[in-house]
């Protein structure tokens, strides 16, 4: 059975249940349990129009629990919501999906898990396991979500940009059970790609598509974390990476510059070299001054301060680094490694071990512990 | 078979014999602390004695609650409690002799100049239900 076709067709049928006047969360509902049956039942007898079988058999789930919540009040009030029959429109809803599962109203974290299953078309339960929860707890978070979302007006659209950070945020949760949240990501921005003409749009997808070209290269062994200028270039797919420059500058030449396709810009310039020695490091100073002009992000000061470093000396870099919170994470990191550079390894090799202690993930803090071994064992000898 | 939480210590647990702190270690040491670890659970998972593991993080909060409004924070273990958690494995074994076993091989990792870190884990049987009783 073609699960992706399935997962393709949900927003879709979620869109011809809306405009027929059901209210998101029991639409929502009702498409659930129609792809749960498809799941089941297609294999054996699958069906002539997938897409109406769909809608159809999402009606009468909805049908059905309108019945029941209505049945005091007598079931032929629930027959008047039987729709003319006919066949179903085929207006795209999926970009005013996005748009919905992106409103103000909901945490990023909701607005992920919604977006994961009314546009991605996936079950709870993988998306629980995505993110290695009960299934029933997964369950709560999306009706919570739900619950955040009725009453709230629906019908406008919501910030762009809201849509963009939750997809990013979708393809930065990884991997995990047998979802591949990253190529979900990927799939859902090609979809809202093709639907709108926001050079943003495209500069995310060339961002995604430009850090998963270069996905196998950053662990090693037991999920070890490679550093950029360790990985194994040979093992980045060309194909991806390509494909994810031919996108950016189309969008660059568009002139309307944003943050993901300046992103994507500096992404394109590490994939650009053949070795980390030949990275073109200037022009990576020049987008991210570029970044910090539109973000004015203090994570952007941060990662700035490392490219001038790399590009113009790790004196420069210390004195980048000097204008930047040393709250921030990895700052501390940061310091470490330039200080390294500089010449300074005792006071770098304590403050990995320092670093390494304030890391927020396993990889990372092995990584730094490591970092700090290293730089230790060549003080010993 | 009874589940047991096997703690590992940032500090607050007796030292080490091999103790020195991974920061001076050798990356190769590392590498081969962080394999046994992970053949440690592969085995584990092997003979169905594994259940989970987490490494957390040394930074915590105490919170409680004050009444109406935010509850009071302070920041992580008070000065004169010196325990805090770095990890635990939860395991569901036969025995306490296999719960001990478990725990002293968790103990052997290699450490230092490759010798067994030989720290103090702390093995703390889980509560249950209350078994039904037949009157």
């Amino acid at each position: 059975m073609n699960e992706s076709l399935l997962r393709e067709l949900v927003p879709a049928v979620l869109g011809v249940l809306v405009r027929r006047g059901a209210d998101f969360a029991a639409a929502e509902d009702a498409v659930q349990e129609a792809v749960i049956r498809a799941l089941q039942s297609w294999p054996a007898d699958p069906p002539r129009d997938p897409k109406a079988w769909l809608v159809t058999t999402a009606w009468h789930k909805f049908l059905d629990a309108a019945r029941s919540e209505t049945s005091r009040h007598g079931r032929e009030l629930a027959v008047e919501f039987e729709p003319p029959t006919g066949p179903v429109p085929d207006t795209d809803d999926s970009l005013w999906l996005y748009f919905l599962c992106a409103h103000p109203a909901l945490s990023p974290g909701s607005a992920v898990a919604l977006t994961l299953r009314a546009v991605g078309g996936l079950t709870t339960r993988q998306i629980a396991t995505a993110y290695l929860v009960p299934e029933a707890t997964m369950a709560q978070r999306i009706s919570r979500a739900k619950r955040q979302l009725s009453g709230q007006p629906l019908d406008r659209p919501g910030d762009p940009a809201t849509v963009l950070r939750v997809l990013y945020l979708v393809f930065n949760e990884g991997y995990g059970g047998d979802v591949d949240l990253a190529a979900e990501a990927i799939r859902l921005t090609r979809q809202l790609a093709t639907a709108t003409d926001d050079p943003e749009v495209a500069g995310l997808l060339a961002l995604m598509l430009l850090h998963h070209a270069r996905r196998a290269s950053r662990t090693g062994p037991g999920g070890r974390l490679v550093p950029l200028a360790e990985q194994d270039r040979t093992r980045w797919d060309t194909d991806l990476i390509a494909e994810g420059v031919t996108i950016l500058q189309t969008a660059l030449a568009r002139d309307r510059l944003g943050e993901y396709q300046t992103q994507a810009a500096i992404a394109a310039l590490h994939a650009d070299a053949p070795t980390a020695a030949e990275t073109d490091w200037v022009q990576i100073v020049e987008w991210y001054d570029e970044l910090l002009h539109l973000t004015g992000s203090p994570v952007v000061r941060l990662n700035r301060a490392v490219a001038v470093g790399e590009a113009d000396g790790p004196q420069a870099g210390l004195a980048a680094l000097s204008s930047v919170d040393p709250g921030l994470p990895r700052y501390t990191a940061v310091r470490a490694h330039l200080l390294e550079r500089a010449g300074d390894l005792e006071v770098a090799a304590d403050l990995y071990a320092e670093a390494a202690h304030a890391a927020t993930s396993t990889p990372e803090r092995d990584h730094l512990t490591r970092e700090a071994a290293r730089i230790r064992q060549l003080l010993r000898s | 078979m009874a589940k047991y939480l096997l703690l590992k210590h940032y500090r607050g647990a007796p030292a080490s014999v091999n103790d020195v702190t991974m920061d001076q270690w050798t990356p190769a040491e590392l590498a081969a602390h962080v394999q046994y670890m992970e053949d440690f659970a592969a085995r584990l998972e092997g003979t169905g004695e594994y259940v989970d593991s987490q490494a957390l993080s040394p930074q915590g909060t105490f919170v409680r609650s004050d009444g109406a409004g935010r509850p009071p924070v302070t920041d992580g273990p008070f000065a004169e409690t010196k325990d805090l958690i770095a990890g635990w494995m939860v395991i569901d074994v036969e025995t306490y002799e296999r719960a001990l076993e478990v725990a002293a091989e968790l103990s052997e990792a290699p450490g230092a100049g490759g010798k067994p870190v030989r720290e103090w884990l702390e093995l703390r049987p889980f509560l249950t239900a209350t078994p039904t009783v037949t009157e």
